[in-house]
Formats: C-alpha cells, sequence, structure tokens
C-alpha cells in the first residue's frame, strides 16, 4: 500500500462526522489496522480459539457465545481491578484528555480522544453493570454489545499505545492504558489478537526474544557485534553467556542487538562493561528485556517476566542490570516483585562493584537501570570521558513515555548526556512536549507492524512536529533515547516527517566517548562515520 | 434531529419538568410531600448511593502499584528532586497526601492543562505544524464553580443552626462585601453562573466536545442552573418568607417536621430540584467527587522498587521454564559454547 506524502498526513482534519459517535463505525482502511493474529501463534502460547480470521472480512468468526464471554470477562476484571470500575464510574466528559493524545492530534478521529475511546467500553458497562443504563439507555451513553462494538474496540484499542499522556492531564488520573490493556484481554478472550505482538510474545515464550532467535543465532548476533567494537577501537569486549556464578545478569531487550541503531546501544554495553571490568553475563533465555505480552493480557506479562528471575536465580547473580528500554522499564517498575509476589530472596540489594553505591531505590526489585549504573559511575570520576568523540551530534533528548510516566526517570540520562557531549551540543524540545508531557512514538504497545504505516505515521506527527522544531532552530541532528522501540520505530518516523535527523541510544554516546587505555586511534564513531576533524572535509559539518 | 440536539433536548426537558413538577404539586397543596417526604428520600438515596458506591469501588483490590509518575523518581542521592518532583512522584504516603491535597483543592493535574492546535506555518515542508500551549481556563472555569459552590452550601448552613454559628455567619459577611444592592448581594452567587455558563458554552462552542457530551452531561449542568436561578430569584428578586423557610429546614433537621405556612411556590422548586441533584448524584459522573480519593494513579507513592505491592489475587502463572528450554536448544547449545546444565548425548559419544 501506498503510503500518502507527508503534506496529505499534515492536513489533519479535526471536525467530528455530523452522526453520533454510536452510528458512526470505524472504517477498517488498510494502513490503519494491524493484522489478525495467526493461529499457531495461539496454540504455541495455549490461547482461546485460535482461527484464521483477517480483520478485513466481514465475519471475524467469533466464537458462538462470545458474548457471554465479554460480559463475564468483564465483570470478573470489575471485581479483580478497582482502577476500571473507577475509571468507569467518574469521568465526566471534560475533555481535557482529547487533544493530549498523538493518535487524536494525527488522525483527527473524535475516537482517539481517550475520553471516547474509554467511552467505547464504558458504554457497555453502562448497558450491563449500571442500574441507570440499564433503564435509560443512549441517554446516559450506554449501548448493546454486538459484533459492530467489538471491531470498534479492536480498531480503536489498537490505536492508543499505552503511554499514559492522557491520564497525567485527566483530573481524576484516569488512565487509558489501564482500560486499553484490560479491553485488549477481553478482546483475546475471544480470539482477537493482533499478528505483530502476538508472534513476537510466542517467540519470546518459546525461545527468548521476539525476533525468535535460538541461543545460538542470539550468541552469533552479540559475538558480532563485539567484532564490531574490536574493528573499529581496537578494544576486545568479550562476552560470556549463561555463564553461572556471574555478579550481575543483563537484560536488554532483542531490538539493541538484532538492527541498528539499536545494535550501536549494544555495543556502547560491551565497551562499558569491558571498561570496568565487569563480572556479568547475558542470558540466551532470559533475553529480552521488552515484555511483549504485557501489550495482550496482565497474565501473558507475568509468564513472559517470569524467566528474568527465574534465570536470575539459576545463575546464581548477585543482581539484575538492565538495558534502555522503555516499557521493560514500566513493568519492571510497576508489575516485576508484585507479579513475583515477594521479595526474590535469591538475590541481593544491588552495589555497584565499581563506586560501592548501594542502590537502595531497587532494595526489593533487585534491578538497576542502565542510566542509574552510568550516572552514578560519572558522578564518581570512574569514567574518562572525551566529548569531543561526539562532536559530530547535536541532540535532543525523546523521553520515552513509559520511563517517563511509568518511572520518572528523567534527570539520570540528561546527566550522562552532559557529560559525553562537548557544551553546547544538547537542546530540549519545547517544554510541553518533553518530560512528563512527552509524545509517544506512535508505534509502540505491539503497533509497530507495518501494515499500519500509515497509522504509525499519524501517531507519531506530534513527536516528530517537536524535533523538526529543534532541527530547525538548532540545527539538532540526533534525536536521543533510552528506549529500544524508540530505536526501532523512531527511525523510521523520522525518515518521513524530519530526514535530517537520527536516533540514537544514550549508552551508545558513552560508548563513542570513552576512553580506553591501549585503544587505537579512533577516526570514526561506532557507526563509522568521520569523527570531526578526522577524514578529508575537516572541522565540517556531518553529512545527513 | 441529531445527537447533539437531541441530548440537550433530554436534558433541558428533564429539567424544565420537574420544575413543572414541583411547581404544580405546591399548587396542588403537596407542601408536605415536597417539604418533607421528598427531602428525607433524597437524603437517603444520597447517602445510601454513595456509601453503596465506595463500598463496591473498596471491594475491587488494587492488584499493582501504578501511579502515574509526573517527576522525578527517586533514585540515587544526589540526583535532584524538586519539590515538585516530590509532589508528582511521591515516594511515601506524605506526599502521596500532599500531592492528593493538591489535587482535591486546587485541582492540581487540570491546572497542567495545554491546548494543542494545528497552525499553518509556511516555513514547515507540509505547512503545518503543531503548537502547544498552556490553557488555563477550564481550570479557571472548573475551580470557580466548585468554590462558589462549596461556599454557597455552607452559608446555607444558616438555616440548620439556630443560633448562626459564627464561622458560617462570617463567610456570608465577607461574601458579600460586595454592598451595592439591597440585600446583600453575594459575589459568589455571580461567579457560579458565569462559571456554569462558562463550562455549558464551552461544551456547546466545540464541535469535539460538543460530540462526546451526552445528556448526562448537560443534565447536571441544567440542573445546578436551575437551582442557582431559583435561589437568586428568591434572594433579590421574589422574596419568600425566611422565617418559614428556616422554621422548615429546623423542623427536618429535628425529625419534628412542620410545614408553615407562607413558603412560595419558588422555594419549594428550589428544594426540589436540590433533592433531585442529591439523588441523582451516586448514579451519575458527579461520583467524580468521592471517587477522585480512589484514583490508583494519584494515590500512591511511585515506591515500587523499595517497597513490595502485594496483589492479593496473585496466582502462579505456566511459563517456559529454563530445563524445558535446553532440552529444546541442548545441541546447537553446546556446539556453539554457551554452557548446558546436562551434557548432551550425541556430545559424549563423540568425545569418546
Amino acid at each position: 500500500m501506498s503510503l500518502p506524502k507527508p503534506e496529505e498526513l499534515a492536513r489533519v482534519n479535526y471536525q467530528p462526522p455530523a452522526r453520533g459517535w454510536m452510528e458512526v463505525k470505524p472504517d477498517f482502511r488498510p494502513g490503519t489496522y494491524c493484522n489478525a493474529a495467526s493461529p499457531k501463534w495461539l496454540e504455541w502460547i495455549d490461547y482461546p480459539y485460535p482461527r484464521a480470521w483477517s480483520v478485513a472480512d466481514e465475519d471475524w468468526q467469533l466464537p458462538q457465545n462470545w458474548k457471554e464471554i465479554v460480559l463475564e470477562g468483564m465483570e470478573d476484571r470489575l471485581a479483580r481491578f478497582r482502577s476500571l470500575k473507577l475509571f468507569f464510574d467518574i469521568c465526566v466528559r471534560c475533555g481535557a484528555c482529547a487533544d493530549k493524545c498523538h493518535f487524536f492530534l494525527g488522525t483527527g478521529d473524535p475516537k482517539n480522544m481517550p475520553v471516547l475511546r474509554a467511552e467505547l467500553l464504558r458504554s457497555v458497562y453502562k448497558r450491563y453493570f449500571t442500574r441507570i443504563g440499564k433503564a435509560l439507555g443512549e441517554i446516559v451513553g450506554a449501548r448493546d454489545l454486538d459484533e459492530k462494538v467489538i471491531k470498534e474496540w479492536f480498531y480503536y484499542l489498537y490505536q492508543c499505545t499505552i503511554c499514559r499522556r492522557c491520564s497525567l492531564f485527566c483530573p481524576y488520573g484516569i488512565d487509558m492504558a489501564e482500560m486499553t490493556l484490560l479491553g485488549r484481554e477481553m478482546l483475546a478472550s475471544v480470539g482477537l489478537n493482533i499478528d505483530w505482538a502476538l508472534a513476537s510474545v510466542a517467540q519470546c515464550y518459546d525461545k527468548g526474544s521476539h525476533i525468535g532467535a535460538t541461543p545460538q543465532a542470539f550468541k552469533d548476533m552479540i559475538d558480532f557485534l563485539a567484532e564490531e567494537n574490536e574493528r573499529i577501537t581496537g578494544i576486545k569486549t568479550p562476552v560470556s553467556y549463561n555463564r553461572k556464578g556471574a555478579e550481575i545478569l543483563f537484560v536488554t531487550p532483542s531490538g539493541d542487538y538484532f538492527a541498528d541503531p539499536g545494535t550501536f546501544t549494544l555495543m556502547g554495553y560491551l565497551l562499558l562493561f569491558t571498561y570496568l571490568d565487569l563480572d556479568w553475563t547475558f542470558s540466551t533465555y532470559a533475553a529480552e528485556g521488552g515484555n511483549f505480552g504485557w501489550f495482550v493480557s496482565h497474565e501473558m506479562g507475568k509468564r513472559l517476566n517470569a524467566k528474568i528471575y527465574h534465570e536470575a536465580e539459576r545463575l546464581k547473580v548477585k543482581w539484575i542490570l538492565g538495558g534502555e528500554c522503555g516499557h521493560m522499564w514500566r513493568v519492571c517498575n510497576q508489575y516485576m516483585p508484585t507479579w513475583y509476589g515477594q521479595v526474590p530472596s535469591f538475590l541481593e540489594v544491588p552495589v555497584s562493584p565499581i563506586t560501592g553505591t548501594v542502590f537502595e531505590n531497587a532494595r526489593v526489585h533487585k534491578m538497576v537501570h542502565i542510566s542509574e549504573f552510568t550516572a552514578d559511575l560519572i558522578r564518581h570520576n570512574k569514567l574518562k570521558l572525551d566529548p569531543q568523540r561526539n562532536a559530530h551530534i547535536k541532540l535532543t533528548f525523546h523521553d520515552s513515555c513509559n520511563t517517563a510516566r511509568g518511572m520518572g526517570i528523567f534527570e539520570e540520562p540528561r546527566y550522562i548526556i552532559q557529560h559525553v557531549l562537548p557544551e553546547g551540543h544538547f537542546f530540549e524540545m519545547p517544554p510541553n512536549t518533553i518530560r512528563e508531557k512527552t509524545f509517544c512514538c506512535g508505534s509502540s504497545s505491539g503497533i509497530n507492524a507495518n501494515e499500519n504505516m500509515e497509522l504509525r505515521m499519524q501517531g507519531g506527527f506530534p513527536r516528530a512536529n517537536a524535533v523538526r522544531y529543534v532541527h530547525e532552530r538548532y540545527g539538532v541532528n540526533h534525536l536521543g533515547c533510552i528506549c529500544a522501540l524508540d530505536r526501532a520505530t523512531l527511525p523510521t518516523l523520522l525518515q518521513y516527517w524530519v530526514p535530517e535527523v537520527d536516533v540514537t541510544g544514550i549508552t551508545e554516546l558513552v560508548g563513542n566517548a570513552l576512553v580506553f587505555e591501549g585503544e587505537i586511534e579512533r577516526t570514526t564513531d561506532l557507526r563509522d562515520r568521520d569523527l570531526v576533524g578526522v577524514g578529508e572535509q575537516e572541522g565540517g559539518e556531518e553529512e545527513e | 434531529m441529531n445527537f447533539t440536539q437531541r441530548h440537550i433536548t433530554v436534558a433541558l426537558a428533564a429539567v424544565l419538568g420537574l420544575i413543572a413538577v414541583a411547581y404544580v404539586g405546591v399548587q396542588g397543596n403537596l407542601q408536605l410531600l415536597f417539604g418533607v417526604v421528598v427531602p428525607y428520600l433524597a437524603l437517603l438515596l444520597f447517602f445510601e448511593g454513595i456509601i453503596y458506591r465506595v463500598i463496591k469501588w473498596a471491594r475491587s483490590p488494587v492488584p499493582f502499584k501504578i501511579p502515574t509518575t509526573a517527576g522525578q523518581v527517586k533514585s540515587l542521592p544526589w540526583i535532584p528532586r524538586t519539590l515538585g518532583d516530590k509532589l508528582d512522584n511521591p515516594e511515601s504516603k506524605a506526599w502521596v497526601f500532599g500531592r492528593m491535597a493538591l489535587e482535591v483543592l486546587a485541582f492540581r493535574s487540570l491546572f497542567r492543562n495545554t491546548r494543542t492546535e494545528l497552525v499553518s506555518d509556511p516555513k514547515f515542508p507540509e505547512k503545518a505544524r503543531l503548537v502547544h500551549w498552556s490553557y488555563k481556563w477550564l481550570w479557571l472555569g472548573a475551580i470557580a464553580f466548585h468554590y462558589a459552590f462549596l461556599i454557597i452550601v455552607l452559608r446555607h448552613l444558616r438555616f440548620f443552626f439556630e443560633p448562626t454559628p459564627q464561622p458560617i455567619a462570617l463567610l456570608s459577611e465577607i461574601d458579600g462585601f460586595w454592598q451595592f444592592f439591597i440585600p446583600t448581594f453575594y459575589l459568589t452567587d455571580i461567579i457560579i453562573v458565569l462559571a456554569l455558563l462558562y463550562l455549558l458554552g464551552r461544551r456547546l462552542a466545540n464541535a469535539n466536545l460538543r460530540y462526546i457530551t451526552l445528556a448526562s452531561d448537560y443534565f447536571p449542568l441544567f440542573l445546578i442552573l436551575g437551582i442557582v436561578t431559583t435561589g437568586i430569584l428568591m434572594r433579590y428578586f421574589f422574596k419568600t418568607d425566611i422565617t418559614a423557610v428556616k422554621q422548615l429546614v429546623m423542623g427536618l433537621v429535628s425529625l419534628k417536621p412542620v410545614i408553615p405556612a407562607g413558603i412560595s411556590p419558588l422555594f419549594y422548586v428550589h428544594l426540589f430540584l436540590v433533592c433531585v441533584l442529591l439523588a441523582y448524584f451516586p448514579y451519575s459522573k458527579l461520583l467524580h467527587a468521592p471517587g477522585v480519593f480512589f484514583s490508583p494513579t494519584r494515590n500512591m507513592p511511585g515506591n515500587n522498587r523499595w517497597e513490595l505491592h502485594v496483589n492479593p489475587w496473585n496466582y502462579p502463572v505456566k511459563f517456559h521454564p529454563y530445563m524445558e528450554y535446553e532440552d529444546q536448544f541442548r545441541d546447537a547449545m553446546y556446539e556453539a559454547g554457551i554452557p548446558v546444565e546436562k551434557e548432551p548425548e550425541t556430545a559424549e559419544v563423540e568425545e569418546e
């Protein structure tokens, strides 16, 4: 399918249709939805009602008693999640969330206003679970659950990236992300899933990472990146796999080892760990930090997350270090020890072997974020850094939604940036688009498939728009982030809207700047690009 | 009739109908019904409904700790945290109290509101860009309405006590300091009318807001406007016998209801609308008032990594254990030099 040109997509029409929202049905236009999950993935993970169906079909082959399943599922979730019940009851439809959603701003579809997206679920709750809804119907926003409603749920719940920007502005903290997750669980209970997410889940479950790499392929990929390090820096960065008794288990999202530009961040990790002579290991079994299960159900999220502590116990490591990832950290921060059910006592409270810093803030969790770890090293002067090696980079920083609104990591990456970039090379995007108000990449939560590219470019428009602002104004040529999903999706987004800007992880910049004893003279960065002052065009501006 | 017209008409007709019911009823000498039975019933429904709803919420657990973290989390001791960070990403219950107090008393999240618009910009390749600016009008309208409403309710307490308690008399005096009108003119009366008209006007003026607004959103606005209007009419234009009103209220309060003569039908309309508001409250979106205290994204500290949060219905799940995984890949792992728990059988043979 052909993607419209940027100038066409940027002409968003915010005028809602003339007919009421209950009468308007979604238009399943190719480019705006993800493909239905292939039955084999459901079978791999024992998910209900595997079948071959297509979103474009009239008949989605729902199980005979689908309506009872969904309503019972709703009743069950109302009993188990106070959030759901409360969020259904207290919304006043003030509309403060409406123009906060990147999908609304990008598509102009009023059902992407979080208030209305929630109303698609809430209308069913009102009709079947409240007295006033049973009595008054449409006037209080209640409606019958039919196949059209289920299709609408599917369409719009997979046009939400669980980024929580709406929740930030809601006067009652109503969290669309929470409702989206529970809504997706209900869809999954009648066999409605998207392929990209379910394939990733099944592969993570069975093999280790979402790309389905076998242990040997996982090792190959990372060994290759270690060789790249040696080629560029002259420094060997050996890696150990599944090594029992290592002090630290390192877990990172698979985006960091199988595709650019994530791979450069992984090269950065390897350089850093080698520099420190850290006693660490990778696991081919717990090889995926990104928890794709959480995109489809709490249970599936737990099933995938369980592998990390399981492996840490088997390898008898002391604590876990986590790489740069958004939703991996949201899941680890908000769910991991709770899912585990108790303090993982086979682990110790994390202590940096280099600085002796005790990570008190991870006392229960036993897992440290790479940005915390690195910031602590820099603070204690343990790294020799040459910021001039990043002089070809003018950077802006994208706070990933999950580490921002689901964790609150803002200062650590900025602290690192200040020490690995030359002074005056860092520029913030406008204040209403960063930190807790940050805009989503538009492709998270399992919807970074290729078949819905138009939606992704629309959803990412607000993010790209802010990047363009600093690009035009300050000549920013790199967007930094601490999320592998961002590194997977933002290059595509920026290629479309702001082709002059590249995406980079923060540890990649650390790797560039690290000065080793006995290293060869570096002429390029980890991406083989000439450093400033090297090559034919001395001191010239970098291309791209 | 289109969506908006239908929803406005229903809401408006309902309020006008309620006014008519009370007016006609009182003309037909049903003072006992509207002055005694309905108020008691409304109060009963109000408390019963709220308690029922709150218990219902409370009975569902909060399985996960999901606060919105709108500021720097507590991490390394030297990472700076501003007062705002501590309030927006509270590390302990004391800071949660601060966060909630700001939410409830100052509408903190709404204060953060921005407005985003698509503007044409010839400098951008696609000739358009989004701008986000701070937008405080909704916050101002909401806070003006809620505080005016609160003060008006408190002022009305003078009908419930004999003698009027000092603080309430003082409140009335402050509210009425703007004495250019006889009887004393209350500032809150004009503020609440303006705020209500703003809240109603914004729903009508903005196409997207119109699109999401249901009869159940218009109804409380019209209803409260009706209450305010009848109140103002009674106070400034068609005066009713205040002494008799107080006698009625004191009768209700002391559970010895009386129906004094000389109370105008307008008062009964006013009282009836208030009763409807009370009875409607627990079954509608007005529940946001008690609900805000229960919001799991706001009322929990963001200390997940150093304090265990227990999910009461946590259960073991099926996952793919390491040994099964190794069984699947043992040979290949061994060959690739990845440590295994159990040496592959084929490997032993080869070694021999």
